[in-house]
């Protein structure tokens, strides 16, 4: 019986793991620092889980087969999905990187600005093989620039030496022969694995390009990440089918995202967001993920992340393929609080011992929280922690907050007056991070009173700290006020109740473990981004582009009876002798059995 | 003076500035730029003082839809043919570059053509800013016959069209760029630089990069922004709502910027086409074009296109007088309030903000 699912993600500061039941119940959870290498926390995690499912799962008393790894509850496991940074990090770091040989058709076209143009030096040094324009590629309506010059495509990769190749076509999106054509020849006569830019990204030809090079000095990390997490599941003895998450909230098996690693890029975000929509039961949500160093939000629509319209930068390259459409803010449980505000710097995973509400020296954004009355589920003891006279100021404080007016007037929004649950005084903040609210009777700091003065600077953060979120949640809401906003990540517990722009702030139960949820629960999905003539021919075309969606989706690993188209878009083009429309269509279903 | 590599993130930046909301994204011609300027040297930059008066200045600008610019990029050589097609026209080769239009790519990525020919990028410009129109030059506002085109496509194709008048001038251009695969690069009136003089509107590439290199570094970027352009700021506030729609090729709509801080109640609408052409506070107009009305990122100072313009944005809109030429009554005419349909007189920004 494979009932159970195990969902992993990998944060900057914790790995996440939850085991998920037939029914999408949280069965065991668990919580780990991130390691530099990953696959260590990892491990961790998937330990830490599987020992808490096992204590979970077994009657009190019984004995337990540790020892026989293939039995008992592991076996129920059947599927495991990680959501992780290794290909972000080995991008970052430039390490692990294969060499790429960097393939344009397009010339005489696009020659004025060389392929990888604008990469910092060192990643360009680390991943380029070599580049080259050869003829080839298409106009806008489907005609060839030229014929692909395949003389010229075996020139270039006889003179190369290189990992992979990567290859990028003008207006491939929209016409593909001469990419494909390009990979049989290398697949052939070269054995080596290609990246195609029409599978990875959309009209744009420079970021275009660039994804489809990323993708293609990945392939050796995507089979590390592979390897290792398979690997963690024999050593564990587990039986269950492993799947990676992308960056759109949905999954793919292994060996799809051994040709697409570049995918994987930007996941933890989209897994919050999705575990968020489950967790809470709600599909169209500003989603707000505080995790140690900063916080992230998003917006679900129709239960999927909001993307982002505009490029993406990895590496200090620029991308042009989807990603979820976050804005981060510097704000976290371990964000440090001083006197002048919050952060940027934070304490990050050593907030286990330098806190104050857990006996260290440093003030945080979780002691602000816990002397204002936030704490987490089933920490209210956390309050007793922090020194008395910081209680005693924030209860004078409390006390007298009616009588003062703490009013901020940023450019973020609506002020807003001391908030009735918890009498924690809101503020907004100038853009330039200078927080504007006023201060109370108490805030002027008394000399020699050293516990009353972190008692202000600690109400202060609150403020300043509401103020950011205000901010953020306005900007991410595009005006619309009457989605309720869906508080997930470990440091979820220092937004307040009540945020101005939504309708109500929701706290699901697990809601620290949203992005290993979401990655848990993730369908898989398929995208087609092409141009198609808007006359007569157009309902066909649109069906076939639907049609390719859904076979994307079930090489992904999608169950073909269950997939569906989940968006369809239309956009005309201007400026062209035949009309035509540009179309994107995702199609998304549950994972085949 | 001459231009390197250093010289383009502040150009582009100026470009953006000038480009009011419109004239195209400024980063593959940067690109372009920085990789002509590697692969041929500095550009030096020019005065039209000191060009003898028969020396041929050629205007370049690219055209086409900016969904195939961003695709089917450049060919390197589309200069090159234009050049030799000026010189078998007029016997001698060009002696400069000029940029047709300097707000916006059409900014920055004369410097790569001018990299790639090997000559001087006159410093001058058509517009001084940008415009959608290909009529809307102060060539055509000087008075200067529209006899002359010259099209050069990205796999080798050059024509050269000799129309009658602006309105044939636009409609041939158009059919062959649209053959073209609706992209190519385009030298529209090719001037002797003593035609040039009075025709053209000069200093305005120096112009780009000061305004550039004003918010390099500065603590108060929006400040020396608005002080370099001598530039009224007309709002800073927060972006409540964009209505675009794309149409015939033009973005049309209005942006509401309402404001914040000390300036809270306040409520400004940019209407716009492309580029952002009038301001409306409380039913009196603030700024109209030809003036220029710029909005930017509050806390870089950063230009913000009309394409990217998002609700929530933090912005400020700053406004400043255009060049002498567009206020007289041919520059009215072609570029006025009423070239883009709207009823209204021409004020100058400097009357309509003189009392708050």
């Amino acid at each position: 019986m494979a009932d159970l699912r195990i969902g992993i993600d990998v944060g900057g500061t914790n790995t996440d793991a939850v085991v998920l039941g037939a029914d999408g119940r949280v069965v065991a959870k668990a919580k780990r620092p991130t390691t530099r290498d990953v696959t260590g926390g990892l491990r961790a995690a998937m330990d830490a889980v599987l020992a808490e499912l096992e204590g979970a799962t077994d009657p009190p008393g019984a004995s337990r087969p540790r020892d026989e790894p293939g039995g008992g509850v592991r076996s129920r496991v059947g599927r495991v999905m990680l959501g992780t940074t290794h290909a972000t990090n080995a991008i970052l770091e430039r390490r692990n990187l294969g060499r790429v040989a960097v393939l344009r058709l397009g010339a005489p076209a696009t020659t004025a600005v060389p392929p990888l143009s604008g990469w910092p030096d060192d990643l360009r040094e680390a991943v380029s093989a070599g580049e080259a324009i050869v003829p080839g590629g298409h106009y806008v309506d489907g005609r060839e620039i030229s014929a692909p010059d395949l003389g010229a495509v075996r020139r270039f990769l006889d003179g190369v030496e290189a990992d992979a190749v990567a290859v990028t076509s003008v207006f491939s999106p929209a016409s593909d022969e001469h990419e494909r054509l390009v990979a049989e020849l290398v697949a052939s006569e070269y054995g080596l694995p290609v990246s195609l830019s029409h599978e990875i990204g959309t009209l744009g030809l420079l970021e275009r390009e660039n994804a489809t090079v990323l993708n293609a000095a990945l392939y050796g990390v995507a089979a590390h990440v592979t390897g290792a997490l398979t690997a963690v599941l024999a050593e564990r003895g587990l039986e269950a089918r492993p799947y990676l998450a992308q960056n759109d909230g949905t999954l793919m098996t292994v060996e799809h995202a051994a040709r697409l690693p570049v995918a994987t890029i930007g996941s933890g975000p989209a897994n919050s967001l999705r575990g968020a929509a489950f967790l809470s039961g709600v599909a169209d949500a500003v989603v707000v993920d505080v995790g140690g160093t900063s916080t992230d939000l998003g917006v679900l629509a129709g239960g999927f992340p909001r993307e982002s319209a505009a490029a993406v930068e990895i590496g200090g390259v620029l991308t042009n393929f989807r990603m979820p459409d976050i804005l981060a803010i510097a704000l976290g449980g371990g964000s440090v609080v001083r006197g002048r505000g919050v952060g940027p710097d934070s304490v990050g995973y050593r907030i286990a011992s330098e806190a104050l509400v857990f006996g260290g020296a440093t003030a945080t954004m979780t002691d602000a929280a816990v002397a204002a009355g936030r704490t987490p589920p089933g920490a209210a003891a956390w309050r007793g922690r922090l020194p008395a006279a910081v209680l005693a100021r924030a209860a004078a404080r409390q006390n007298g907050a009616d009588a003062r007016e703490w009013a901020g007037d940023g450019p973020g929004g609506p002020p807003v007056a001391g908030d009735g649950s918890d009498g924690t005084p809101v503020a907004g903040k100038g853009r330039d991070g200078t927080p504007v609210a006023g201060d109370g009777a108490g805030g002027t700091p008394v000399a020699g009173d050293g516990a009353g003065t972190i008692a202000d600077i600690l109400a202060k953060a609150v403020a300043v700290a509401d103020g950011m979120v205000i901010d953020a949640v306005d900007r991410m809401a595009l005006g619309r006020s009457d989605r309720p906003l869906v508080a997930v990540g470990g440091g979820a517990f220092i937004l307040p109740g009540r945020i101005p722009g939504v309708s109500r702030v929701i706290r699901p139960e697990h809601a620290e473990v949203a992005n290993a949820v979401g990655a848990a629960i993730a369908l898989a999905s398929g995208r087609v981004d092409t141009i198609l003539p808007a006359g007569d021919s157009r309902p066909k075309a649109i069906e076939r582009a639907k049609a390719e969606a859904v076979a994307r989706a079930v090489a992904a690993g999608a169950d073909p009876s269950g997939v569906e188209i989940v968006d369809l878009l239309e956009v005309p083009l201007s400026y062209l002798s035949e009309p035509a429309v540009r179309v994107h269509v995702k199609a998304a279903g549950p994972l085949a059995r | 003076m001459s231009i390197d590599e250093s010289d383009i993130p502040a150009l582009a930046r100026g470009c953006a500035i000038l480009g009011t909301g419109g004239g195209g994204d400024v980063r593959t011609g940067s690109l372009a730029a920085v990789r002509a300027i590697r692969a041929y040297g500095e550009v030096p930059l020019v005065e039209l003082a000191d060009l003898p008066g028969d020396a041929l200045v050629v205007p370049l600008s690219g055209i086409g839809a900016p969904t195939v610019g961003h695709e089917m990029i450049h060919g390197e050589d589309e200069p090159e043919r234009v050049a030799e097609e000026v010189e078998r026209l007029f016997g001698r080769p060009p002696s400069a570059i000029m940029s047709s239009e300097i707000g916006g790519s059409n900014g920055v990525a004369p410097v790569a053509w001018a990299a790639r020919l090997g000559v001087p990028l006159l410093d001058a410009d058509g517009m001084g800013r940008a415009f959608p129109e290909v009529q809307m030059v102060s060539m055509y506002v000087a008075g200067l016959p529209a006899d002359l085109v010259i099209m050069s496509d990205i796999v080798g194709n050059v024509v050269t069209i000799r129309p009658i008048d602006g309105l044939w001038s636009e409609r041939l251009a158009r059919a062959v760029c649209v053959a073209a695969g609706s992209h190519a690069l385009m030298a529209d009136y090719v001037l002797t630089a003593g035609a040039a003089r009075g025709a053209v509107i000069e200093g305005t590439v120096t112009r780009a990069l000061e305004i550039g290199r004003a918010t390099e570094g500065a603590a108060d970027p929006l400040g020396a922004l608005r002080d370099r352009l001598g530039a009224v700021r007309l709002i800073t506030g927060k972006l409540t709502d964009v209505d675009r729609r794309t149409t015939g090729g033009f973005v049309r709509g209005a942006a509401t910027i309402e404001g914040a801080g000390d300036e809270r109640g306040r409520r400004l609408t940019v209407e716009l086409q492309n580029e952002n052409l009038v301001a409306v506070e409380d039913g009196a107009v603030r700024a109209m074009v030809p003036d220029l009305i710029t909005i930017v990122d509050t806390e870089t100072a950063a230009a913000v296109q009309t394409e990217s313009l998002r609700y929530g944005q933090r912005v400020s809109v700053l406004a400043w007088p255009c060049d002498p030429l567009w206020r007289t009554p041919k520059g009215l005419e072609t570029a006025g309030p009423r070239a883009f349909g709207y009823d209204l007189d021409y004020v100058p920004v400097e009357e309509l903000t003189a009392h708050g």
